[in-house]
């Protein structure tokens, strides 16, 4: 008969709503703090997360680095203590026994942190890092390619004489607007074309190193620095299917076996695991928001128990007029729908406001980040629609509830007490 | 259109009973303008309740205008009330923050009829009761004469068997009362029945026939020379 949605039914509502402005607007207010928080709170555990996670930079998550160790037991007649190196054909061994890695790159690394000068140009020097790498690598490390190109499997198999140079490199051997491409800078003692030059994409932190970095063909970097067919160390990353760190055992029983490791000795490869600790920190976070909804929903709780409380008042204060009401031929139901309809209503305007309000926040934060540059390990603070979304189900809910208690409490007087009441 | 036969009803509070009603009797024709009298806690209000369908009897029948009133649940009961009653109360129970039209056009909303006849229903209403031109003011702007006059245009509204005024004049002075009775009775005279509870004498004489009640049971039941309200105005 009378539709929730009718426009007399809004007409009803808002001018109850607006008999008493005051203290609508002061239930209202419990809402709106409530939501306000829970969004800010899932906003900072999102920014806190965004700076963090940032320090991994872009390295594909799925990956892993391992590199050989001494052997810290004997085994056929070997002696303990006994070094050993990755070869370069363990890739291929790698890559046929386990499809499930998606890229396996093997490096070689000079110079390094503190390192002396190792390249020249003219007659300026530098101190940088110089890997030799496959052209995966890139797939693995992102990089912004700024000018020229990266290293290609025909450098590899011609051994080319090439380099791709970070910015540090550039800003410190070229002068400004000087052309890059074609020129040649001197490795230790040995002339490289430049062929392209990037920065990292989207790093935070370490942009220095990452810039100060020249990268090789790995072939060129073997021959030219004497290093025959040994491996320094390889990046593996998964199929996007299946965890690096469930391919891992299998990984190291191949190497154990390929270079006469006991295969109880695990102190024999060293790894760095990145999955692990990115799952690490990202469950930290589900917890860190887990522990937003939480706090966030319990102060919404309280502002919940604010309308419900104004609510139930409302109707004691109203018990007359409900009366006449259905006096007048208004079923229970239709007394009842409107309360409900009231405090849904006086939830979803004030939990709207909240939202605005923690979204205006949010975009001050971001703002004043923007303006003072970046912070550790706090970076664009955000809610996503979905949890915009989140919010708006708990409100309905919530709204429903508030109003649950108020309206059967509406309808339980007989309505020859209710008009009797003064 | 009502009939009434061997109503009882009794109110407990605590190990106390109150036998309120002791078995009332007695019909009531379309059309006919009826005063129920009595002392305070002879049971009158309690009875009018029960025929408002806002109470409900111990023991006996209630047959309003051939349907037979018995157990009913709210939702019926209100379905009722909305189709069949119109009442007008001592103290006019207008909603405070309606204004005059809002409130005539109530019974219609729940009635589930359009905004727009309903407008036009309650509009013609209120100028029936003749205050057309107070039609937007609020309850609090009005004297308690308008005020009982918008609540009889209320009553109305929904186009009732029967209206039952519950002490219609108890709020208002004499000449006022009288003006209300005359529009009373000008309704009455177009052909509604209607019930009204009063223990005022002249109110009463105003009426066509004046049921008497005393410890829950009719004493006299007759009918009386109408005094036209007109006449006093």
């Amino acid at each position: 008969m009378n539709s929730m949605f009718s426009r007399d039914r809004w007409d009803e509502i808002l001018e109850a709503l607006n008999a008493n402005k005051f203290r609508t607007l002061l239930t209202a207010f419990g809402v709106f703090w409530g939501i306000t928080i829970l969004v800010l709170l899932l906003a900072l555990t999102n920014g806190l997360k965004n700076g963090v996670t940032a320090d991994f930079g872009d390295f594909a998550t799925n990956s892993m680095f391992m590199w050989s160790q001494g052997t810290s037991k004997p085994y056929k007649g070997l002696p303990k203590g006994r070094y050993f190196n990755f070869k370069i054909d363990d890739v291929a061994a790698l890559k046929t026994a386990v499809p499930n890695l998606k890229y396996v790159s093997p490096r070689n690394q000079l110079g390094g942190f503190n390192g002396a000068n190792n390249v020249t140009r003219g007659t300026k020097t530098g101190a940088f890092e110089i890997y030799g790498d496959y052209p995966e690598y890139i797939k693995q490390q992102p990089m912004d390619i700024l000018q020229g190109r990266f290293l290609s499997y025909s450098d590899i198999n011609a051994k080319r004489k090439i380099c791709v140079i970070g910015t540090g490199v550039l800003n410190s051997l070229y002068d400004k607007g000087e052309p890059v491409l074609g020129t040649y800078i001197k490795i230790n003692g040995v002339n490289f074309m430049v062929v392209g030059s990037f920065k990292m994409s989207n790093s935070q932190g370490d942009e220095e190193q990452d810039a100060n970095t020249i990268y090789m063909p790995f072939t060129t970097f073997s021959q030219a620095f004497n290093r025959g067919d040994t491996v320094g160390w390889m990046a593996l990353t998964a199929q996007d299917h299946v965890s690096i760190t469930t391919l891992k055992p299998q990984v190291f029983n191949i190497m154990k076996a390929r270079h006469k490791v006991d295969p109880t000795d695990d102190r024999a490869i060293g790894h760095f695991d990145l999955s692990e600790q990115f799952g690490r920190v990202n469950g930290l976070f589900s917890i860190l928001s887990f522990v937003g909804y939480f706090v966030g929903a319990l102060v919404l709780m309280s502002g919940i128990i604010g309308i419900s409380n104004i609510m139930l008042i409302v109707v004691k204060e109203r018990t007359k007029e409900i009366g006449v009401r259905r006096a007048l031929g208004a079923s229970p139901w239709a007394i009842k729908s409107q309360i409900l309809q009231e405090s849904l209503m006086l939830t979803i305007l004030a939990g709207m406001v909240g939202i605005s309000f923690a979204a205006f926040i949010i975009w001050g934060m971001n703002i004043l980040l923007d303006y003072y540059g970046p912070v550790d390990n706090f970076a664009n603070p955000s809610v996503s629609m979905q949890v915009i979304f989140t919010a708006l189900i708990i409100l309905i809910v919530s709204g429903v509830l508030a109003g649950l208690i108020p309206a059967n409490s509406a309808t339980k007087m007989k309505p020859v007490d209710a008009l009797r009441i003064d | 259109m009502i009939q009434i036969k061997d109503l009882h009803k009794s109110y407990h509070m605590g190990s106390n009973s109150l036998h309120v009603l002791k078995g009332i009797n007695f019909n009531v024709k379309e059309g006919e303008l009826v005063s129920i009298m009595g002392s305070s806690g002879s049971g009158k209000s309690t009875l009018l309740n029960i025929l408002g369908m806002l109470d409900e009897a111990d023991q006996g029948q209630y047959i309003l205008d051939d349907v037979p009133i018995k157990n009913l649940n709210e939702k019926i009961a209100a379905k009722y009330r909305n189709e069949f009653l119109g009442f007008i109360f001592q103290s006019f129970n207008l909603i405070n923050y309606k204004s005059a039209l809002d409130n005539v056009s109530m019974p219609l909303y729940y009635k589930g009829v359009k905004r727009k006849e309903r407008t036009e229903r309650a509009m013609h209403y209120l100028e029936k009761v003749g205050l057309a031109q107070w039609s937007h003011h609020l309850p609090s702007e009005l004297s308690g004469g308008q005020k009982q006059r918008v609540a009889i245009a209320r009553a109305l509204a929904s186009d009732p068997k029967v209206l039952l005024a519950d002490e219609p004049t108890g709020a208002l002075d004499t000449k006022t009362s009288y003006e209300v009775m005359e529009l009373i009775q000008g309704i009455n005279d177009e052909g509604k029945t209607i019930l009204i509870v009063t223990h005022e004498d002249d109110i009463a004489h105003m009426t066509k026939r004046i049921v008497n009640l005393k410890d829950g049971l009719i004493i006299d039941d007759s009918s009386v020379e109408q005094i036209r309200a007109s006449a006093h105005v």
